[in-house]
């Protein structure tokens, strides 16, 4: 497609080099790789049952929230742990898992927005990340009253993006299922994962949701259509610009031929 | 009641409520309690609300204070060291324990005056005749005893003053003898370094602008105003943003190259339209990245939703809803639902080219409304193109014709099919089978 009239401004990558970027110290398991992005690809969600018969005035419904894989890897490759706050109503609101797979269950009435701080090792990134997830426990559209067994499911799929990985961080992670990192360029060196670091996420048991008995209802988010629907759109777009360019083209044409130039020169 | 008091007293009219209402407020009012010790009418002049801060417990306002000594209040002479004349005066004094108080009159520690210099004629002679020759010695010695008598008020001076002198030539003219009086009389140059008047000398000149510009800012209309404090606002928006991009353009080198090589070429194939985004927006997108590399872990939403706005910050809010109402007629979701990298990417792309379609619309309506102005002027309205609306709202299948629906107010049936003669040029409305 040409785009030869509207300015380009990737934002792909420059070449990767490792930056002398040390940020807090200058040591060399701690230097970051400029221009290659890590990203963890994540679902974020919620899955509820009506309780049915069982169900009471304040326990209606049986609802879990999680953070898994968007294949269902496992998280605890780079996640530490995650607080999920539920609403202050709930008996000690901030739940911490500190193992994957990261999900929480509980009991309740009511929808409300659910934040998540989701903690990092420490070779990873030392800072936290927020997100947020609305519970939602009753269908969209009233279709009859709710059934025990199918559920209400809200998933949503999001990215952790890590821009300039740590080194032992890129070696660490770089042939982990659950995480994305783009084809590194020929001859590019990383060191071996070493011993630095925080092995104790190796010791933890199964940490992915494959089996997990709610995989069931997780949905699958494939980019294919979505980024279909943008490519076409664009095309659309750059054909509607055309006769505007055109229009100026021939608008300058006339102006030149007004000025006594040969049309046959153009 | 609600301080209908206090209305009364001024004058004021009351509420308008009718009077079976008021009387229905009332009883409501009544029921507040009023505190006691002071009476009902008092509290009611307060406007019915009592005091944001205790200022005395009102329990105390019953009993006197407590005291063990006895005090009484005698009229007794007064003595000032203020006053030079032998004037007696009396003033009641509070006396405890019969003893009277003593000191000099409180207030006289107040009487400060300043020391303005004198001069003999010879000083005068020596050192302060005025070089230009405006100031003789005559008028020089009534500034000078106008100087002592006022204090120093040069505004009072410059009032009294004989001949009509500006109140910065008055100043100009004490202060610059003051200071040659000063170094003449000093015995050596080292004492007088600290003095106010050597250290900074008054400069009539400075003074004049000072008042000039403070004059100005005062009588600014708060239009100038509000415009003056944008333009700050934006000058600083903009230096941040160079120093931003310049601070993350550094390591980047070779993205810098690209944008570089970019602009101008895309400049100079359309130099009557302003297609490739401004500088600044260059700025804001390396300021954005930048930023987000700062965090060192983000969202691909978050990160999108920055870029995002990145790119509409030079736009109105009209043009960004209009970009989101296009993006909704091809059916794109605003958010994309699967953020991946790729899709993210090709999102921003798509907001940004829609943008430029959106400006390039706009100019061409620009131009076609200012040429149009010179002819008959009927057609300087393009009343039958939907500003707001760019695609026709049907979804419609990639790379199938589809039939034109009627938009109510519309021109002319088949003008798609028109070639725009050179002398007028209309801005064609875009519909879905153009696409």
């Amino acid at each position: 497609m040409e785009d030869s009239n509207v300015e380009r401004f990737s934002a792909s990558t420059p070449k990767p080099r490792i930056g002398i970027d040390g940020g807090d110290d200058n040591k060399n398991w701690r230097r970051r790789v400029n221009g290659v992005e890590v990203s963890v690809p994540i679902v974020c969600g919620s899955i509820a049952f009506f309780r049915g018969k069982k169900a009471k005035e304040y326990r209606t419904h049986n609802w879990t929230v999680y953070v898994r894989g968007a294949t269902n890897e496992d998280l605890g490759v780079v996640i530490r742990k995650v607080i999920f706050h539920l609403h202050p109503s709930f008996k000690s609101p901030t739940r911490v898992v500190d193992s994957p797979p990261f999900t929480l269950s509980e009991c309740g009435w009511g929808e409300f927005k659910i934040d998540i701080t989701i903690f990092f090792h420490a070779d990873a990134c030392e800072r936290k990340l927020e997100l947020s997830h609305l519970l939602k426990l009753n269908p969209e559209i009233y279709s009859g009253p709710q059934s025990p067994n199918v559920p209400v499911v809200t998933e949503s799929y999001n990215e952790i993006v890590f821009p300039d990985p740590f080194e032992c961080f890129l070696s660490r992670v770089i042939n982990h299922p659950a995480v994305h990192v783009p084809k590194l360029p020929e001859g590019f060196n990383l060191p071996p994962p070493g011993d630095a670091g925080d092995e104790s996420y190796y010791k933890m048991k199964k940490g992915d949701t494959k089996d997990h008995p709610l995989s069931h209802w997780f949905s699958k988010f494939s980019e294919a259509d979505e980024l279909f629907k943008l490519t076409a759109t664009r095309q659309k777009v750059y054909a509607a610009c055309l006769p505007f360019v055109q229009a100026d083209i021939a608008e300058l044409k006339r102006q030149l031929v007004m000025v006594d130039v040969q049309p046959e020169q153009f | 009641m609600g301080g209908t008091d206090a209305k009364d007293i001024l004058g004021l009219p009351k509420t308008p409520l009718s009077l079976t209402q008021e009387k229905k407020s009332r009883p409501q009012k009544e029921s507040h309690r009023k505190p006691d010790g002071i009476s009902r009418e008092v509290y009611a002049l307060t406007g019915g609300v009592a005091p944001l801060m205790p200022s005395i417990d009102v329990t105390h306002l019953k009993r006197p204070p407590p005291h063990d000594e006895k005090v009484a209040w005698q009229w007794l002479p007064v003595k000032s060291s203020a006053r030079k004349d032998d004037l007696q005066l009396y003033h009641w004094v509070r006396v405890v324990n019969d003893v009277p108080p003593t000191g000099d009159y409180s207030f006289a520690k107040y009487n400060k005056s300043v020391d303005v210099l004198k001069y003999t004629d010879d000083e005068y002679e020596n050192h302060l005749t005025d070089p230009v020759s405006v100031w003789t010695k005559e008028e020089t010695d009534q500034l000078f005893e106008l100087c002592e008598r006022f204090d120093l008020r040069f505004t009072v001076i410059a009032d009294r003053f004989p001949l009509s002198r500006t109140v910065e030539e008055l100043k100009d003219r004490y202060y610059s003898v003051t200071r040659a009086l000063l170094r003449a009389r000093a015995q050596s140059p080292a004492e007088l370094a600290n003095h106010p008047l050597i250290k900074e000398p008054y400069d009539m000149t400075r003074d004049r602008e000072r008042k000039r510009a403070l004059s100005m800012v005062l009588s600014q209309s708060r239009h100038q105003e509000k415009k003056d404090a944008e333009i700050l606002a934006e000058a600083k928006r903009i230096t941040e943003m160079r120093l931003a991009a310049r601070r993350a353009a550094e390591p980047d080198v070779p993205a810098n190259e690209n944008i570089g090589s970019v602009s101008p070429s895309s400049n100079s194939q359309l130099p009557a339209t302003a297609v490739a985004p401004s500088t600044l927006t260059m700025a804001d997108y390396a300021s954005t990245l930048a930023s987000l590399r700062m965090l060192h872990v983000y969202l691909r939403t978050y990160g999108l939703e920055q870029m995002v706005q990145a790119a509409s910050s030079a736009v109105g809010l009209r043009t960004i809803k209009r970009v989101e109402q296009t993006l909704q007629d091809l059916g794109v979701n605003l958010k994309p639902k699967v953020p991946t990298k790729t899709v993210c990417d090709e999102h921003l792309e798509l907001r940004k080219e829609i943008l430029t379609l959106l400006n390039l619309q706009k100019q061409l309506q620009y131009k076609e409304s200012e040429g149009s102005s010179h002819r008959e002027g009927t057609y300087a309205a393009m009343p039958d193109t939907p500003k707001d609306r760019v695609f026709a709202s049907e979804p419609f299948s990639f790379g199938a014709e589809r039939p034109i629906k009627k938009e109510p107010k519309r021109k002319g049936p088949g003008r798609r099919s028109d070639t725009p003669s050179p002398a007028h040029k209309r801005p064609r409305k875009l519909k879905a089978s153009d696409l």
